[in-house]
């Protein structure tokens, strides 16, 4: 026993892992709790800060015949989960040509006719682990509102666990992508600041800047660093760094 | 105004896309004939076909999940367009008001939304005009009579099947009624309550053609000048196949098909680009053109 864990007294507690009973630390993620157990996790364990999606899990609690969902490296262990990790669930994307595809309600159904086994049982939006409502936008592309599939899917991680769960089996989350897709690219007005932004790249605005930083040893790239210019937490609109050198005219 | 009622309109899929012609009429002379709605802000599929299967309760989730979304909004009515919806969202109504055990089962499965028990009243919008309007109002509020236009009011089958939501069961001659009360003359026909053909368009599309082609010749033998609806599925075999399901008949001309809610459109004056009439093909502009319901030029 090393010192810092004989000064911090961790209780343990029994969860199931494929059924199998483990006796870990009560502060542990289900992620962590896994490893701790001797899982080693190579694909489907990702950023482990909760943005990417790659660990999505699903987990039962002693006593209760409910589903729950999570994110492995969000979800803290609670005592009798039955835990498993789920590294892939299996869900085709269509084969698309983005540039010849119109951004029509047509468009999205011959790629995916089977859009059309959905029967609103809403179990998709009861496993998802970002409370994205995945029955709502089933249902916007299935009378073609890409707009609002757009919007009611934009928290979509893509894990999967709604394909997983679908009575249809639809796999709905590279349908909503794609919606995202067209929404973006195809119907929302082009930004002209990105345009403009872009430009500036292409004419190499920020070639010096970037020279700089790169001529940087790893002191002068701390420094640098501890010393930004941050935005204030309640800045509005209207804040502008003392340097203007990087923004748009 | 009518304002003493909460009223939530469910478009339906279709509307949103290939049907806009039936919707955007609607809509426009609801505005138009004082009717307070709001269109329900969550909705899904109202499940299509309402399934007969007796232990086949999934498929009711559907419609159910969208009467519980109007109730959520504060509503106590809910008003359809589209035969098939109406007859799929009020036979779902049916069945959890009259069998206690399938409504358990279902309020049961759906542990994430409220217990639905029947409270929200499903109406169609002929039944609407009818019970909330009054013919004599509608009568008073046309602003161009479809003086001398015949029309052959196809009810197919989910307006009226099975009887016990059907929407002409007090007042048999309800689609008559409300074409009369624009000012046109309804003309019997034999196939008026024929199936058009349905889904067999899709997997037995020769079968679908014989259906349309029966109910087409007894609209032709009838003599009306126009075949009205109130379905997108009777549109699509009756009116956008015409012209192949045409060739299996002698002598036949082409006969314009309309939605009954652009004819309202038209009747309440409102302006012509509501009704889209340019997805009901050539014929039907033609017609209300020549007849002066919708100004010559168009604007």
């Amino acid at each position: 026993m090393g010192v810092l864990a004989e000064a911090v007294e961790t209780k343990m507690i029994s969860v199931y892992i494929m059924g199998k009973k483990y006796e870990v630390p009560e502060t542990l993620t289900i992620m962590k709790a896994m490893e701790y157990a001797g899982y080693q996790f190579i694909r489907g364990c990702g950023c482990r800060g909760g943005v990417c999606g790659a660990c999505s899990t699903v987990y039962r609690k002693e006593g209760d015949y409910k589903i729950y969902s999570g994110l492995a490296c969000q979800t803290v262990v609670e005592p009798g989960m039955h835990l498993t990790q789920l590294p892939f669930f299996p869900a085709l994307r269509a084969i698309y040509e983005y540039d010849r595809i119109e951004a029509t309600a047509e468009a999205i159904h011959q790629l995916y006719p089977e859009l059309f086994r959905c029967v609103a049982c809403n179990a998709c939006t009861k496993i998802c682990p970002m409370d994205v409502e995945v029955l709502d936008y089933v249902s916007a592309l299935k009378r073609g509102d890409i707009a609002a599939a757009a919007e009611i899917s934009f928290d979509c991680i893509q894990c999967g666990l709604c394909s997983s769960r679908c009575f249809g089996e639809i796999p709905q989350y590279h349908i909503a992508q794609l919606a995202r897709r067209l929404w973006g690219g195809k119907i929302k007005p082009a930004s002209p600041h990105l345009t403009a932004m872009v430009e500036d790249i292409d004419a190499g605005k920020y070639d010096d800047m970037l020279a700089k930083l790169l001529s940087m040893d790893a002191e002068q790239l701390k420094t640098a660093y501890t010393e930004r210019e941050m935005e204030p937490a309640m800045a509005d609109e209207t804040w502008k760094p003392s340097n203007t050198d990087g923004l748009l005219e | 105004m009518i304002t003493d009622i909460k009223l939530s309109y469910y478009p339906g899929c279709t509307l949103k896309t290939k049907a806009r012609n039936l919707e955007e009429a609607a809509l426009g002379a609801l505005t138009a004939l004082g009717i307070e709605y709001q269109e329900l802000e969550r909705w899904n599929c109202c499940g299509a076909v309402f399934s007969l299967a007796d232990d086949d309760l999934i498929h009711h989730l559907a419609p159910v999940r969208n009467l519980i979304r109007a109730a959520q909004q504060g509503s106590d009515t809910i008003v359809t367009l589209c035969s098939q919806c109406y007859n799929v969202l009020s036979r779902a109504n049916q069945l959890v008001r009259e069998d206690e055990t399938k409504r358990k089962t279902l309020n049961d499965f759906m542990t994430e939304e409220p217990d639905y028990n029947g409270e929200v009243e499903v109406t169609h919008l002929l039944q609407l005009l009818r019970d909330r309007v009054g013919w004599e109002t509608l009568r008073s509020k046309v602003k161009r009579p479809l003086d001398g236009l015949k029309v052959a009011t196809f009810y197919g089958c989910t307006l009226i099947r099975p009887e016990s939501v059907a929407i002409n069961g007090p007042s048999p001659e309800i689609f008559e009624e409300f074409l009369r009360a624009l000012g046109a003359e309804p003309v019997p026909f034999s196939a008026a309550q024929e199936c058009c053909g349905s889904y067999q368009s899709v997997a037995n599309p020769d079968a679908a053609s014989d259906r349309a082609a029966k109910v087409l010749r007894s609209v032709q033998a009838s003599g009306a000048d126009a075949l009205v609806l109130s379905c997108p599925l009777c549109e699509y075999n009756l009116g956008t196949r015409q012209g192949e399901i045409l060739e299996r008949i002698e002598d036949a001309v082409p006969i314009p098909s309309f939605y009954f809610t652009q004819l309202l459109a038209v009747a309440l004056g409102l302006e012509p680009e509501l009704c889209h009439l340019e997805l009901n093909g050539e014929a039907a502009l033609k017609l209300l053109k020549a007849r002066e319901y919708i100004a010559a030029a168009p604007a």
